[in-house]
């Protein structure tokens, strides 16, 4: 495996020398770094023409010019020496400088986009496999299938035009027609009615008691005045904490396992009790504070789980650790919602909180919530654009695969061993189905920091795909030869990752030595 | 840009059938040869079918509307004209058959955007077929190459498609687009654009086929082929390459419909058609401002991408379940139901 290792880095080593010169020659070939100057009409234009020529050292060719910017950049390899030099742009900053930027910034907006992909499109894939040709199952197909055939530039534009701009006007004056709320309902009960299993006379009652249940929700929020002034409260969270609860155990031990069931239930208990005692601390919250916190709360499931016994603790542990994770999710949405009013008078953001450009509202200061809200409301759109292009792909994966598991041998075995049907899928089949999926998950990390180009374009958001666009309608050389450095190093390392994933998960892989 | 292709597909044959089939077993496949079952699969598949024919449609009225290579079409007005506004530049269309002067509305400058619309649909799928074609060859020719002959060509034609794979496809597209402008000026636009696009779209399609051969080289058939003294070309194109068509035919099909949105959102930010032509993706970025007062020139452009592109992977998606013989037939709640009485 080492060896394999070593070769497959060496050779990635060549690999990124020659499409390095191949980028550098395609980046040099595709415009005129001076063309603007020369359109100018500036007294000392000719000055300027000499500045940028001796600047991007236009009189060297293209071919030799690469091995100066080469030299630069293997500096970075050696540790330590702070000596990394990736050339500067057109406007004179250091391109390290504005990298590490842009990477910054492409990572917040990502990774959120990525983790909720992953999670959304593998419960679909999974859910539709074990539903296959229902109603659901054809509603989700047709619908992953929409969300892959839409252009995303198109998407963002729509997002951008009724989900920003129409609901702010919607934030103005918090009121909800009525002909809407039947929209909504009849929609909620219509995706309920297909998530309900066969009879139809189940679908009925789903579809009634979505329909209802939703319509009720809205009147209420509307008639409270929700919007204007959300928050979750001591009695909704532990409704949901209850149900987070038994959700959890249902799916990761059963409900006849008492022991993770009362354990799970003693973390909801416990997270009420620190509804109230951690709030005062929250006033001061930072980012590690919060990390902290959620560590304390993984700690304490897990010791509430192995106090409680019984003969799997690892079961009544990890759905405890679990269901602690999640109430501690829900009391900092609660705190988040809280926080929402002020945020929305703040005069940087004059009541409209959904933003359709940048990564922040420029001078905006405030407290940790008050930032995190901003964060959210300016990634809300484009993480949204970027999930529902990327959900189509996992979705399809994840239900192939399943597909593929629950045909196998073992599988039957499984039933015919007389377990039930939660352990021959969560146990048996979920985690063989996964297995594909590592090798397109670890693709997709890959792609990553270079990936969301057209995204970033629309949201004006100044990531790497930006950075990249900006430099090249400028012809800017080390700038792009940046970006490609990371983008391509990225790519190459989770291709090994991948590959070595793969074999490390399924034994029956064996990489060549 | 990552897009990837789904891989599973929805069947809508009748789920009468229980347990795994296969379709040589199948009893209404007897007799019949590959090619026939492969049919008769895709022509059972609803949606396949209706995209097929909804996709022609959109071909015949995107080629014989404006006209193409020269050949006038039947409708009165072209891309560039510049005319009196009509109805304040708004849709006049009212009905199937009432189309009115402008159907779709004219833009800020006048041009009627129907023919604006159909130019641009036909740009793009000149463009992706030419991506579809290019790319399935060099992609064959590669992955075929490499994984029948092993060795040293499969070492160097595997590193040089990992090259190519982390060059940025925005890079290749800017690069390659600005230097045709300069060499042929704006009228091989298109075609050149495919063509460049298609040279750094293979790498995928090379990696799957040569998945392909590796398998299959090792089959018992090459080995009889081999004995009878059949050469290294007729064994890669007579023995090998139908087996792997079926591969061959779904990804490039799959790599088509990413080649629409591939072109669109290059043009939108400038790096693939440019004006004075016209791409669908060119148009919405032209009049994304005006969402706000004239919201069908966003609209009828972006609903030809998404119906393009929904056609051509729902007939990937047909093809690959007519291909696949592996595919099977499963429901947990019928292996539940099987299994109920057996336990009882």
């Amino acid at each position: 495996m080492v060896t394999y290792i070593v070769r497959r880095l060496v050779t990635a080593v060549l690999i990124l020398f020659g499409a390095s010169f191949v980028v550098y020659q395609l980046t040099a070939l595709s415009g005129d770094p001076l063309e603007d100057l020369r359109a100018s009409s500036a007294p000392n234009r000719d000055e300027l023409i000499q500045a940028r020529t001796e600047l991007l050292d236009l009189n060297t060719p293209a071919p030799l010019r690469y091995f100066g910017w080469l030299a630069g950049a293997a500096k970075c390899i050696v540790p330590f020496a702070a000596t990394c030099d990736l050339g500067t742009s057109i406007q004179g900053e250091a391109v390290t400088t504005s990298l590490s930027r842009a990477m910054g910034n492409t990572i917040t907006l990502v990774t959120t986009a990525t983790i909720l992909a992953i999670i959304i499109g593998i419960s679909l894939g999974i859910i539709t496999a074990l539903r296959q040709y229902s109603g659901l199952d054809y509603g989700v197909t047709f619908m992953s299938f929409l969300f892959f055939s839409l252009p995303i530039f198109w998407l963002a534009v729509l997002l951008k035009e009724f989900g920003a701009i129409g609901f702010n006007n919607f934030l103005d004056d918090p009121d909800i027609p009525p002909s809407t709320i039947a929209v909504v309902a009849i929609a909620s009960g219509l995706i309920w009615a297909l998530f309900a299993s066969r009879s139809w006379k189940r679908k009925g009652i789903a579809f009634l008691l979505g329909a209802v249940v939703a319509a009720a929700l809205l009147f209420v929020l509307d008639l409270v005045g929700w919007f204007a002034d959300p928050g979750l409260g001591p009695i909704v969270i532990l409704l949901t904490g209850v149900g987070i609860a038994f959700g959890i155990v249902l799916l990761t031990a059963g409900l006849r396992n008492r022991k993770a069931l009362y354990s799970s239930l003693i973390m909801v208990a416990l997270g009420l009790v620190a509804y109230y005692v951690v709030n005062p601390i929250l006033n001061a919250a930072t980012v590690w504070m919060i990390i902290l916190l959620a560590i304390t709360t993984v700690l304490v499931g897990m010791g509430v789980g192995f106090a409680m016994g019984g003969y799997d603790r690892g079961q009544s542990m990890r759905a405890a650790a679990l269901t602690g994770l999640l109430m501690g999710l829900l009391i900092v949405v609660d705190r988040f919602m809280v926080t929402w009013p002020s945020y929305v008078d703040n005069p940087r953001v004059r009541g409209r909180p959904i933003a359709t450009v940048g990564a922040e509202t420029p001078g905006l200061e405030g407290t940790f919530w008050i930032n995190g809200l901003d964060t959210f409301t300016h990634l809300l759109l484009p993480t949204l654009a970027l999930l529902l292009a990327s959900l189509a792909s996992y979705s399809r994966y994840s239900r192939a695969s399943m597909l593929e598991i629950m045909n196998m041998d073992y599988i039957r075995t499984a039933r015919a061993k007389g377990l039930s049907e939660r352990t021959v899928v969560m146990r048996h089949a979920f985690r063989n189905a996964l297995i594909p999926l590592a090798t397109l998950v670890a693709f997709d990390v890959g792609a990553l920091i270079g990936g969301a180009i057209i995204t970033e374009q629309v949201f004006a958001f100044a990531g790497m795909g930006q950075l990249f666009v900006q430099a090249l309608q400028r012809t800017d050389p080390d700038p792009i030869m940046g970006f490609f450095l990371v983008a391509g190093i990225l790519a190459l390392v989770f291709n090994l990752v991948a590959d070595v994933a793969y074999s490390v998960l399924d034994p029956r892989v064996r990489v060549k030595a | 840009m990552s897009i990837q292709t789904p891989s599973d597909v929805p069947s809508t044959e009748p789920g009468t059938v229980t347990g795994p089939v296969h379709p040589e077993v199948e009893p209404e496949a007897k007799g019949l040869s590959q090619g026939q079952i492969v049919r008769k699969k895709f022509f059972d598949n609803t949606a396949a079918i209706i995209s097929l024919v909804v996709f022609a449609v959109i071909f015949v009225l995107a080629f014989s509307s404006v006209g193409f290579a020269g050949i006038p079409g039947w409708w009165k007005y072209n891309h560039t004209e510049f005319l009196p506004l009509v109805n304040g530049g708004a849709p006049t269309v009212t009905g199937p058959f009432s189309w009115g002067e402008h159907p779709f509305g004219q833009d800020s400058i006048g041009r009627d955007y129907f023919a604006m619309t159909m130019r641009g649909t036909q740009n793009s799928i000149i463009i992706m077929f030419i991506i579809g074609a290019l790319a399935g060859l060099v992609g064959v020719i590669i992955g075929a190459c490499s994984g029948y002959f092993r060795g040293w060509p499969e070492a160097v034609l595997m590193r040089f498609t990992d090259v190519i794979i982390i060059i940025p496809v925005v890079l290749a597209a800017a690069t390659l687009g600005e230097g045709v402008n300069r060499l042929v000026g704006a009228g091989a636009q298109i075609w050149l654009l495919g063509l460049f696009l298609g040279l750094v779209l293979w790498t995928g399609l090379a990696r799957l086929v040569r998945g392909e051969f590796l398998s299959l080289r090792e089959r018992e058939f090459v080995d009889a082929a081999k004995i009878a003294g059949a050469s290294n070309t007729r064994i890669i194109f007579k023995h090998i390459l139908p087996n792997a068509v079926g591969v061959i035919i779904v990804n490039t099909t799959l790599l088509m419909s990413s080649a629409i949105l591939l072109e669109t959102a290059l043009s939108y930010i400038g790096f693939g058609v440019k004006a004075p032509d016209v791409s669908l993706g060119l148009i919405i970025s032209q009049n994304q401002e005006a969402f706000q007062t004239r919201p069908w020139l966003f609209w009828f452009p972006g609903l030809f991408i998404v119906l393009i592109c929904l056609c051509i992977n729902f007939i990937g998606d047909g093809l690959r379940d007519a291909f696949d013989p592996r595919q099977k037939k499963f429901s947990a709640s019928r292996a539940k139901e099987s299994a109920k009485p057996a336990a009882a």
